[in-house]
């Protein structure tokens, strides 16, 4: 017989929501010109969260004048004393952490394991490692005085709303670099936080300003004549409008988009081992992560048993409340997400997929969808071609290295890949040959502020993280 | 009148180490800074940029895939060869651009010694743009720079021999392969580099070269799904905002035009515009705070 959990769920009374919020501009919360307001849910109840403010153009030309402002007094501070500034947040953020991981799961609808052990503690570790550069530019590789592009314009996704702000934040503000930040409309509450983490850690107005909204809010900030860098994640389709947007214009551009990432698992590789590296690859973040892996290759002499296996694990997959610790799967992020994922679920049936599912109770208001694996995918079908952005995982098999690789590499995307191998020189001769910017072998999912990150391909051009990021907010 | 009669050159293009009249069978006038009759050029139609691609594709392989050590012993025979033609490309520069004798041999020198400075970059440039990174957890991890594939290049228009090696070299160095677009007015130097980069041990494809109109072979060029980045240096401030905004469409990497003086020695920019950064993560089986994991 199996024991039951009880109900561990974690304590809401921590985060303070305001019923309504304005938006964040030099260094004040202050009211639209006119844009008004819209309702951010919990993805795991559909209850009404807050109200925030859709901005519109006027108000990003207002954030963008004082960002601009800023930047004089900012860029010309003493590297030294920028990064005391970057490490005043990272600390206030470990501070604040137990209560930005409740509102971000609150939010986004992500189990609160994932936003309390991976979300903010990367959050933190970012501001940390950036702070660190903040005074050390001149040995960071791009010549012995590089220089800050102004004001950086930034439209980050939902699926990390924190950490995708820190991924932009940091090393915009270490580069001496003022910001002007959207985030995505159905997460804007812990952007809206971390404009008081601003005001608690003294940052001087104006260097970060939060304009809420929709894709209407970041069309009129990537199109603003005065920003002088614009920094985007999020869709393929997204990413390309931009790049047309800021095209023959001086704008510095970086873009991490789409993926649709091969796990590729050897007949040698560890299985246990293996089935833990595709859960995470797959349903971490109920598989709302741009790296994902959701194509399983898996070599045809060992397809049963890692079938088997994963499977087996599937079951033991625990869907329900976000905010219960226990919690492995959480709600998809809103109500526009869950159709698309269902949407191209049923296409991968009609076209010939073989859906499957652990048992598995949904709850009955909120956003959910269930852990599904499709085999007998080819790579003809769109559940391989597409990127879906939700728990769902195709199964495909291959005989040989060359095959893995050829599959691997069948797709206009190449951001992240995984091995599973208990061999080193063929872990080595695969991901020499993956066109991939993060290959994981005989893990998956792993980020360090110290490495970089970014695509090849469709997935977009820059890297985020390490020495690399800086060279998006210098003039090199 | 003992004066020998000389022998003209016809003009052939350089695609997949082959020297291909252009498929349409056209020619265009090229003439030399006093408007006298230089040579009939190839006017490369799309149908060339098409199979230049191609061709830059199948190289891309094994290019990619020498090592760093091969690809700077091949640049360097490059540098050998060019010096060997030193007078020829003396003169070809000269009426290119109108130029001294003596200016025309300071641009051959300068652009003769930047294929030996790119040489010396291949088995270093990964060195200066990547390495180890110190990850927080049980887990190694490097970066490498990575070729991003087959690069379009626009030559400069008025630097027609120090300016279109300054932006090719760089592009083959770390392993890319390249379809330049020769100067509209001065092609006649890149052509003769053709017959240069084939007698050297540059393998057939890794650099192709057009010429004719900048704009009509650029379009295709910066519109084709199977190029990975665009350098712009050619291309004036209309062209390359509509170059660049055709380019968006499979997210091409692109170097926009910039003010270049080609006789300062250049940055690593170059070449690192056209390179990937892939980072690799292994487990390194840490003894951790519950115990042994390997």
């Amino acid at each position: 017989m199996a024991f039951e959990y009880a109900p561990a769920p974690e304590s809401r009374a921590i985060v303070d929501i305001a019923p309504s919020y304005g938006l964040f501009i030099d260094g004040e919360f202050v009211e639209s010109s006119g844009g008004g307001l819209s309702k951010t849910v919990s993805p795991a109840t559909e209850e009404v969260l807050a109200e925030y403010t859709q901005a519109n153009a006027e108000d990003v030309d207002r954030a963008v004048k004082a960002a601009r402002k800023a930047f004089e007094k900012w860029s010309a501070l003493p590297g030294a004393e920028r990064a005391k500034y970057l490490f005043r947040i990272a600390r206030i953020i470990q501070e604040r952490s137990r209560e930005l991981a409740v509102l971000e799961t609150l939010d986004n609808g992500k189990p609160i394991k994932e936003t309390r052990d991976a979300d903010l503690p990367l959050v933190a570790a970012h501001f940390f490692y950036y702070a660190g550069w903040a005074d050390k530019l001149d040995h960071a590789g791009f010549g012995a005085n590089p220089r800050p592009l102004g004001v950086a314009g930034q439209v980050i996704p939902w699926n990390f709303p924190l950490l995708m702000l820190a991924w932009k934040i940091a090393p915009a503000l270490a580069t001496g670099n003022t910001v002007v930040l959207k985030p995505a409309e159905t997460t804007p509450l812990s952007a809206l936080f971390f404009a008081d983490i601003c005001r608690q850690a003294g940052l001087p107005k104006g260097v970060v300003n939060i304009v809420t909204g929709d894709g209407r809010t970041g069309a009129a900030l990537v199109a603003h004549p005065d920003v002088n860098k614009v920094a985007f994640t999020g869709s393929t389709a997204v990413g390309k409008e931009i790049a047309r947007t800021v095209a023959g214009t001086a704008k510095k551009l970086t873009l991490e988009l789409g993926g649709k990432g091969a796990n590729i698992v050897f007949d040698d590789a560890p299985v246990d081992q293996a089935v833990e590296g595709i859960v995470s690859g797959i349903f971490f973040n109920q598989g709302q992560v741009c790296c994902a892996g959701s194509r399983l290759l898996v070599q045809e002499s060992v397809r049963d048993e890692v079938l088997d296996a994963l499977k087996r694990r599937l079951s033991t997959l625990r869907l329900g409340d976000p905010l219960d610790k226990n919690t492995d799967i959480g709600a998809i992020n809103s109500a526009e997400q869950l159709a698309r994922i269902t949407a191209l679920a049923e296409q991968g049936e009609a076209e010939g997929a073989e859906r499957w599912s652990p048992a598995c109770e949904l709850p009955s208001s909120g956003y959910w969808f269930a852990p599904t694996l499709f085999t007998n995918v080819t790579q003809a079908h769109t559940i391989a071609r597409e990127e879906i952005f939700g728990p769902v995982l195709s199964v495909l098999t291959f005989r040989t290295p060359d095959e893995a690789v050829a599959k691997a590499n069948n797709t206009q995307y190449g951001l992240s890949a995984g091995i599973w191998s208990e061999k080193g020189s063929r872990i080595l001769a695969v991901a020499n040959k993956l066109r991939a910017g993060v290959v994981w072998s005989n893990t998956f999912n792993k980020f360090d502020p110290t490495s970089p990150f970014g695509g090849y391909k469709e997935s977009g051009f820059g890297r985020e993280g390490g020495r690399h990021g800086l060279e998006a907010y210098l003039d090199v | 009148m003992s004066d020998r009669l000389s022998v003209f050159k016809t003009y052939k293009l350089y695609v997949g180490g082959k020297f291909p009249r252009s498929e349409s069978g056209r020619v265009y006038e090229v003439t030399d800074s006093k408007d006298n009759w230089l040579a009939n050029a190839p006017l490369s139609s799309r149908k060339d940029a098409r199979d230049a691609v191609v061709a830059a594709r199948k190289a891309f392989g094994g290019w990619s895939g020498a090592t760093a050590y091969n690809r700077g012993q091949v640049l360097y025979r490059v540098a050998e060869m060019l010096e060997g033609r030193r007078e020829q490309f003396v003169r070809e520069v000269a009426d290119a651009e109108g130029l001294s004798k003596s200016k025309a041999a300071a641009v051959v020198d300068a652009t003769i010694d930047r294929w030996v400075w790119y040489a010396g970059w291949t088995d270093k440039i990964a060195q200066v743009t990547g390495g180890a990174n110190p990850v927080a957890g049980p887990y190694f991890n490097l970066s490498s720079p990575e070729p991003t594939g087959v690069v379009a290049v626009v030559a400069p228009q008025e630097s027609s021999f120090l300016g279109l090696v300054s932006v090719v070299a760089p592009v083959i160095a770390t392993g890319n392969t390249a379809v330049v677009i020769a100067s509209e007015k001065a092609p006649l130097p890149a052509l003769s580099l053709g017959e240069v980069l084939a007698t050297s041990d540059v393998p057939g494809g890794v650099v192709n070269v057009l010429s004719g109109r900048t704009a009509e072979l650029a379009a295709p060029l910066a519109a084709h799904q199977d190029v990975n980045a665009i350098d712009l240096a050619g291309a004036d401030e209309a062209l390359a905002k509509e170059l660049e905004v055709a380019a968006a469409d499979n997210l091409k990497r692109v170097l926009r035009p910039q003010a270049v003086d080609y006789f300062e020695t250049p940055g690593t920019e170059r070449m690192t515009a056209f390179l990937e950064t892939k980072t690799v993560w292994h487990p390194t089986g840490s003894l951790g705070a519950g115990g042994s994991s390997y």
